[in-house]
């Protein structure tokens, strides 16, 4: 079994950490797969086995996506700054460049009338501890 | 560092105090909260979140218009749970100096407060907070409690029995009041097998925890969908007040707990 989503020894680094950094490593495996399927897809032939991968392609958007709002809530500095780039209209660089100023200044990165519906989350971060151990 | 109401930046204490703060109700609550290693988590939602949709409805009796009726939302509230405590300021300044040893006894007790208010809200109710819980929701009777705890894998058996014959699959879970989940980890059967491992396999390899707050155990299906924890404030670390002294704090959470299939838990009697 694998290890290699610790960079530093685990033993040292504290339980929230570490679940962090698997999570970190499931983002790169969903994006992974993505890529994948996506190669694969433009170069199926059969209509069926297409349909199938094209399905599959959805599960891993939704994993993808499940996974990147697990690190958001937990790191409110990436938080803020994706607000500023994500699902905006525009030069995503000059959003970025934007959102990230904006965020390290402490000010809100979201552009007027933007959508609502995040919480700011001070809390221990202890959530769901089901699959956890014993 | 937040200036909401936990007025964590407005207390006399380092980042690094913060931390160790932190770490250590992290690391407390986790081995505690029993209840949130079976059951199905909402949220957190926030501080403002106020209640739970229950999706249902209570009809009027009177409308302002004779020709018009009229139905309310019936939600369920969610309930703010403290427990305070007090940390020496001399003790938060020998951390920032290194020390390994810091006494953060009160923490500790606080946290184990807290946890087992929650476990106890989720197995056997809250009726102050509205909160019906798993043990008192079954509607199969509590398998009766023997004195040998080498019986105790029957019971588990039959408790999964009973769930199994209602219709309820698995996996399923074990929540172990204080009691019984140190006569279950000491015990050895015959032969020497571990009594704990014996559980676990009943079970289907399920997990078997320990939940302060629980009378006896109860064991409950994982599938999912059936016990409902909505947190609007995750368990937070606040600020109160401090004199020369002290720092006075707060660990403090909101839920609401409902029970959708009352038939997916059993109870095994307690003493």
């Amino acid at each position: 079994m694998g290890f290699d989503q610790y960079h530093e020894p685990a033993e040292e680094l504290s339980a929230r950490t570490r679940t962090f950094a698997r999570m970190c490593a499931n983002l790169t495996e969903e994006a992974e797969a993505i890529g994948w399927y996506e190669q694969r897809i433009s170069l199926e032939a059969d209509e069926d086995s297409r349909a199938i991968m094209n399905d599959s392609l959805g599960e891993e958007y939704k994993h993808f996506c499940m996974d990147l709002e697990f690190l958001l809530r937990a790191t409110p500095l990436w938080r803020q700054t994706a607000r500023g780039i994500l699902f905006q209209e525009g030069d995503i660089v000059a959003n970025g460049e934007a959102s990230e100023a904006a965020a390290g200044s402490g000010q809100s990165p979201e552009p007027p009338g933007s959508a609502q519906g995040s919480v700011p989350d001070s809390s221990l971060r202890i959530g769901s501890l089901r699959g956890g151990d014993l | 560092m937040s200036t909401d109401h936990l007025l964590r930046s407005q207390a006399p204490i380092s980042d690094a105090g913060w931390e160790l703060l932190d770490q250590e109700a992290i690391g407390r609550l986790t081995v505690a909260l029993g209840a949130r290693k079976l059951i199905d988590f909402s949220g957190p939602h926030g501080w403002d979140y106020s209640a739970t949709n229950l999706g249902r409805t209570e009809g009027l009796a009177q409308a302002p218009v004779a020709g018009v009726r009229a139905h309310r939302r019936r939600v369920l509230p969610l309930t703010e749970v403290r427990a305070p405590f007090s940390i020496s300021r001399a003790e938060l300044a020998d951390n920032d100096r290194g020390a390994a040893d810091v006494d953060l006894d009160s923490l500790d007790v606080a946290a184990l407060e807290i946890a087992t208010a929650e476990n106890m809200a989720v197995f056997h109710g809250w009726t102050a907070a509205g909160i019906s819980g798993i043990a008192e929701s079954s509607p199969h009777p509590p398998v009766p409690r023997v004195p040998d705890f080498n019986d105790y894998p029957k019971r588990v058996a039959k408790a999964v029995a009973t769930l199994r014959q209602s219709g309820i699959s698995g996996p399923y879970g074990l929540a172990l009041g204080p009691d019984d989940y140190t006569s279950v980890m000491e015990t050895t059967e015959h032969g020497g097998y571990p009594l704990f491992d014996h559980v676990r396999k009943i079970l289907g390899e399920g997990p078997v925890v320990w939940a302060p707050g629980v009378s006896g155990a109860v064991v409950v299906s994982l599938r999912g969908g059936d016990f409902l924890f909505e947190s609007g404030q995750d368990l937070s670390l606040g600020y109160h007040h401090h004199d020369a002294e002290t720092v006075h704090l707060y660990l403090e959470e909101s839920f609401s707990f409902r029970v959708a299939t009352p038939e997916a838990a059993i109870a095994l009697a307690g003493e």
